[in-house]
């Protein structure tokens, strides 16, 4: 099915399930830990053996030598995998740096050998004999003193490194109000819970990874490739996904070695990435140095907005896009936007939630708030004068829904925001300054396309399979509320079989397109089935009626088990999509509400009230997408106060990797969260008229909060994290 | 020698010794009773609680997020106390009684916790999931029996089921998928309270 | 992990006995530190003596007015005791500022002592750690130093000591009880347990090998305010950046002891004499020589600030 045109009305606006707050499908499975990860499927296959990861212990060089004997001579030991004996391995499209290092080194803790054992204990110590001798060579880990040598990357996703409309340059410089400043983002850490973990089983030349994947098809490809075999020799299961964030959405040493562990050992062989290993032998998302520049006429009109960011990566990576978003989120007739990237030798950088806009927006909704300030205009209302329903850069192209504003006005009366005062540093509670702050969310929508398969048995169950995944975003779920609306049966008469390269290949977890794409498959997937089920029991297309459990039509009733009586009906298709996408700029919108506390003395920050208004399409399933943004907040709000991977310049690498040193919230950090889904319907998307809110719901969240502290202190801090050391020298005196 | 452990004076002193005819590492016997059922394990003495019950007992319920006690995804309760199962051995838990997620409630008969989080959605991706709810039943205990808490304001006085101190007390318990603030409506709905 | 032999043992005499016994060896209790460091082969005993069953888990009255708290009372238990939180409100306030209630439910007394510095370099073998290998440099004084000491420190090691509770302990003047492997035993005030790093970081306590802490004792009670304030970026279940633990008394008087700051909790007489004076004066004398590097010279003002604010809860 292609999607070209406006959806009309279909199936789905019947709304009988889609739409309703509804408890996960997989929630009795998640809640008493039966839900199978990929390390803990003893049930697949026997005599599993485990591996253990040596990472590298140099940022840069060479493995002059690796003494393996003490290792292999150790007990249980049935084999060792190193990039010498490996044989030739190739590099995935997705990966920047090889997997299996050796002999050059690209990057900290990169994989080095696999040792692989009878028992975890086995491995884990007889790793700890693999002797390795280095050659360090110098490398470059500063992206502050790496400015001058950056280069304008290519075109990332489809978007320039550079964009000019109108004239900017003359238009800053003659603006009567003006912002210029300069503002950090540290490197972060997905930091998902459950390690990226395989087991890997041969049959022949065949190999079946149990894997935690948000990618199934493209990593299939990429094990393939890097193992250089055909693709279709390559089986991925990863059916439950411990969180990924875009941390999983690549084929990562736990796999490969997993596979070619099982080829050395001659068993299945499982493997996790050690919790201290992941942070610098995965990916993270980069760290970036933006300049914004910002000029407006007297009465808050913005005149000229420039933004231009820094990042870097290994050769041959990308750059972080944090500019994207300033292109499109307001109004202005001048403006300019600019990426540049700079050779790094730090792990390699890439995809985390809202990649592009997370930064972006840390950085952009701090200037927007200092201009409001400057301009002596309040910080929604700013926002709002500022706003525009079209393609800034092309304004025949409109936004195919865009209600920033009215997520603002209904967000500032929710919270209270009438009350604020202007000026910063005025509220006090007992020892704590009291702000609150506010930030624009803004994420694009992305349609991918995605197939489905859908059975309907004998029992008059319906089945859907396809290689979707659920990452914690409730996939599961809404495909299943989608096929019950689509065939007309309650859920409980849907099963859904998920994260298997055996079925057909969906749009996968990423880019907030998850939702909307795979559902549209699963729809196009439904309408075939309709249609052979109609044909099957020679109904009238044109007045056959879906409900509870049967198909009605010209006055015959007929239960769906029956039409599938003699044998399983079978549908299949895939939902691509056309230039709906072009013609239209499909975002979702929000507008990220914060009240902080500041202790007056310490500078300890701690967050009081949290609120999100969300306009983001049809919300499909709205307790999963409350869920997708509460979650998201809670990321923001670690971005705004403690998260930031320390990088040691001298060594090149991430020190702080692992979960004790590397600060994510805890419960104790997050107050009650409010969200508000506005009614929204966008019938340019899919038939679903969905969006995502995944990755909306982090965007904005730490400027809200940075912004909150400023109003509550009176002190800007434009390098993330917000912490108690950067407030500490401008604090009140304390008596 | 062929022992590979022993039980020596006491019933409670157990001594393991090396197996080198068979360059096996040392192990030990331990007999524990996890979720009613007991069990008589020799083990190698360097399996912590969780490998047991995730790779000898098979009972995969309890997670390994990060194996060294920062994350909280192994916890379990030992003896009727919430401990991070990673960081314990197994054969230190001798006689002890050990109840994991699957101990609490199965499909169609979850316990009250588990049934509260499916409800709140009080989870994303799952993988904390079994450790926050463990430790949410045993919390609800700890305030029963006046433990006080970071946030208790009178340290003499009984704590009381309010967010705050929930929040505190579950903060050993890292979602990175977020789900905090649902997670805390879950457990004051077990604890009937309004908080 | 190396692989180790395993025993149990029910008396502190057995446990000693079978220290002598068994070269490389270590006791092993609560667990939550060693295991961690095992894990990383930062610690490598050849054999364990698990001495958490040894009946050192009560807290009793001592003649003198005090408590006598068993080695192994779990940080909970101690946390929950009603006499710690009526007497000694600034242990019970020091315990549940520190790591999650699982971890407390395991941690014993005096493993939560001796617990070891949870510098990232210390913890990453491939890097320089004169306390993990001596000699081999330190890599935290040029590099990741915001968590790092201000006090007591030497050009061959910054760490600080982690725990919480020893904070409080340090202020109420705490000793621990010891007995060796010929059956002596001794009481070691809190101050001199710790040994400076120097030119020696792998040497923490003044311990003799094998010699076991069976108690650690607090004098009687001493009225007042008690407060301990855990600074950290994260609200809960962090280390502190800083910590401060007073107890002032109704006339200004009182004691201070500083975490996060030095190789042990920090703590000067002379400075709780200047206590009365205010803040500035205390941390004068406490910092007197502070060194600090440009990641952690927040700590200076911070100090400060925090002892400030909580001489101003202390008069209420």
């Amino acid at each position: 099915m292609k999607f070209d045109t406006p959806a009309t009305d279909n199936p789905i606006d019947q709304l009988k399930i889609i739409g309703k707050p509804t408890d996960r499908v997989d929630g009795p499975l998640k809640t008493s830990g039966t839900a199978p990860y990929a390390y803990e499927r003893h049930d697949v296959v026997p005599n599993q053996a485990y591996g253990y990861v040596v990472g590298s212990a140099i940022a840069k060089g060479q493995i002059a030598s690796m003494d393996l004997k003490e290792a292999k001579a150790a007990p249980g030991v049935l084999a060792v995998v190193t990039a010498a004996s490996a044989g030739m391995l190739g590099k995935g499209d997705f990966n920047t740096a090889k997997l299996l290092g050796g002999p050059e080194i690209q990057h900290y803790h990169q994989a080095v050998a696999l040792v692989v054992a009878e028992s975890f204990e086995q491995a884990r110590s007889a790793a700890a004999l693999v002797r390795v001798q280095y050659t360090r060579s110098k490398g470059n880990f500063d992206l502050a003193k790496s400015l001058d040598g950056a280069i304008k990357p290519p075109a990332s996703f489809g978007a320039e490194a550079d964009s000019r409309f109108g004239d900017f340059d003359a238009a800053f410089a003659s603006a009567p109000v003006k912002l210029d400043a300069r503002y950090t983002t540290p490197d972060h850490s997905h930091a998902m819970m459950e390690p990226h973990a395989s087991i890997a089983s041969w049959d022949g030349d065949k190999l079946t990874l149990w894997t935690s994947n948000q990618m199934i098809a493209w990593s299939v490809g990429d094990v393939a490739k890097t193992l250089g075999i055909p693709k279709e020799k390559v089986r991925l299961v990863s059916p439950y996904i411990g969180g990924g964030f875009g941390g999983k959405l690549f084929v990562r040493s736990d796999a490969i070695l997993a596979a070619l562990g099982a080829k050395a050992a001659g068993r299945p062989v499982k493997v996790a990435l050690q919790r201290p290993l992941i942070i610098n032998n995965t990916t993270h998302r980069p760290a970036t140095i933006q300049r914004i520049r910002l000029g407006a006429t007297t009465d808050g009109k913005l005149t000229a907005i420039g933004h231009e960011s820094w990042s870097g990566d290994l050769k041959g990576g990308g750059p972080e896009t944090a500019v994207g978003q300033t292109r499109l989120l307001y109004a202005a007739p001048n403006r300019m936007t600019a990426m540049r990237l700079a050779v790094l030798d730090l792990p390699e950088g890439n995809a985390m939630r809202a990649p592009g806009e997370a930064p972006g927006l840390m950085a952009l909704e701090i200037a927007i708030d200092e201009m409001a300030e400057k301009l002596g205009i309040d910080p929604v209302a700013f926002r709002i004068l500022n706003d525009t329903q079209v393609d800034p850069e092309k304004p025949e192209r409109p936004f195919s829904q865009r209600r920033l504003n009215e997520c603002l006005t209904m967000g500032a009366e929710k919270f209270g925001w009438k009350d604020r005062s202007p000026k910063p540093g005025l509220t006090r509670d007992g020892r704590w300054l009291v702000g609150t702050g506010v930030a624009a969310a803004f994420r694009n929508n992305i349609n991918e396309k995605s197939a489905a398969r859908v059975r309907l048995d004998r029992n008059g169950m319906v089945i859907v399979e396809t290689d979707m995944t659920d990452i914690g975003t409730g996939s599961y779920t809404i495909i299943a509320q989608t096929a019950a609306e689509m065939l007309g049966v309650p859920l409980t008469q849907v099963e859904v079989r998920l994260g298997d390269s055996l079925f057909p290949v969906s749009a996968g977890s990423g880019g907030q397109w998850g939702a909307n794409s795979s559902t549209a498959g699963v729809y196009a997937a439904c309408m075939k089935l309709r249609t052979a089920i109609i044909d099957k029991l020679r109904f009238d297309p044109a007045d056959a009626v879906f409900d509870k459990g049967k198909v009605r039509s010209r006055g015959k009733s007929i239960a769906l088990a029956k039409a599938a009586a003699s044998g399983e009906i079978v549908a299949e298709d895939l939902m691509e999509y056309g230039d709906l996408g072009q013609k239209f700029q499909q975002s979702t919108f929000g507008a990220h509400f914060v009240e902080a506390a500041v202790d007056a003395a310490t500078g300890e920050i701690r967050i009081r009230r949290m609120l999100a208004v969300c306009a983001a399409g049809r919300i499909l399933n709205p307790k999963a997408a409350r869920s997708q943004v509460i979650g998201a907040m809670t990321m923001g709000a670690g971005a705004a106060l403690m998260e930031e991977l320390a990088v040691d310049k001298r060594f090149g690498f991430f020190v702080n990797h692992d979960l004790a040193g590397y600060e994510v919230p805890v419960h104790a950090d997050i107050p009650s969260q409010e969200v508000i889904f506005l009614d929204e319907v966008d019938p340019t998307t899919s038939p679903m008229k969905a969006k995502g809110v995944g990755e909306l719901g982090i965007c904005g969240v730490a400027a809200a909060v940075a912004n909150a502290v400023y109003h509550a202190t009176g002190i800007r801090v434009r390098n993330y994290p917000v912490t108690l050391d950067k407030l500490i020298d401008k604090l009140p005196d304390v008596a | 020698m062929s022992v590979a452990a022993v039980s020596v004076a006491s019933p409670s002193t157990v001594v393991a010794v090396p197996n080198k005819a068979a360059a096996r590492p040392p192990t030990a016997r331990v007999a524990f009773n996890v979720n009613g059922t007991a069990h008589d394990l020799e083990l190698d003495t360097r399996t912590t609680l969780l490998d047991a019950l995730r790779e000898h007992l098979r009972l995969t319920g309890t997670k390994k997020g990060c194996d060294h006690g920062q994350c909280g995804a192994c916890t379990v309760i030992v003896d009727g106390r919430r401990i991070n199962s990673c960081l314990s051995l197994a054969v230190m838990h001798d006689g002890d009684m050990i109840t994991t997620i699957e101990g609490l409630g199965l499909p169609g008969n979850l316990h009250p916790m588990q049934q509260a989080f499916v409800v709140h959605d009080g989870y994303q991706c799952g993988y904390c999931t079994p450790g926050q709810i463990c430790s949410a039943v045993a919390v609800l205990d700890e305030i029963k029996a006046g433990i006080p808490s970071h946030v208790t304001a009178d340290l003499t006085g009984a704590p009381t089921v309010t967010r705050p101190e929930l929040r505190e007390r579950m903060s050993g318990n890292i979602c990175r998928c977020g789900a905090y603030s649902n997670i805390v409506d879950a457990i004051v709905d077990v604890a009937g309270g309004k908080a | 992990m190396k692989s180790f032999t395993f025993e149990r043992v029910d008396s502190p005499a057995a446990a000693t006995m079978a220290f002598t016994r068994t070269p490389g060896a270590r006791f092993i209790a609560g667990g939550t530190n060693l295991l961690d460091l095992m894990k990383l082969e930062i610690e490598t005993p050849g054999h364990l003596i698990d001495v958490s069953r040894l009946g050192l888990d009560k807290i009793e009255p001592t003649s003198d007015g005090g408590v006598r708290i068993g080695a192994m009372v779990r940080n909970t238990d101690l946390a929950a005791d009603a006499r710690i939180r009526r007497d000694y409100g600034l242990i019970a306030r020091a315990l549940v500022a520190g790591a999650s209630g699982q971890l407390r439910n395991k941690a014993t007394t005096a493993g939560n002592l001796l617990q070891r510095t949870r510098c990232p370099y210390f913890y990453d073998t491939n890097q320089p750690c004169n306390k993990r290998k001596p000699g081999s440099g330190c890599a935290a004084i040029a590099g990741f130093s915001r968590n790092h000491a201000i006090v007591g420190a030497s050009d061959a090691c910054i760490a600080t000591h982690p725990s919480d509770m020893a904070v409080a302990m340090q202020v109420l003047d705490a000793a621990v009880e010891t007995v060796d492997a010929a059956g002596e035993t001794r009481s070691i005030g809190l101050a001199d347990l710790y040994r400076a790093p120097g030119n020696t970081p792998q040497l923490e306590t003044v311990l003799a090998p094998g010699e076991l802490i069976t108690a650690v004792t607090l004098p009687k009670p001493i009225g007042g305010t008690h407060i301990y304030h855990k600074v950290r970026d994260r609200a809960s279940y962090a280390f502190a950046l800083i910590s401060v633990g007073v107890v002032v008394q109704r006339d200004g008087s009182g004691r201070v002891a500083l975490g996060g700051v030095g190789y042990k909790p920090w703590r000067a007489r002379s400075a709780d004499a200047e206590l009365p004076r205010g803040a500035k004066a205390a941390t004068a004398v406490l910092l007197a020589d502070a060194k600090a590097t440009h990641e952690n010279a927040y700590k200076l003002p911070l100090v400060e600030r925090t002892l400030a604010s909580v001489l101003a809860q202390a008069k209420g």
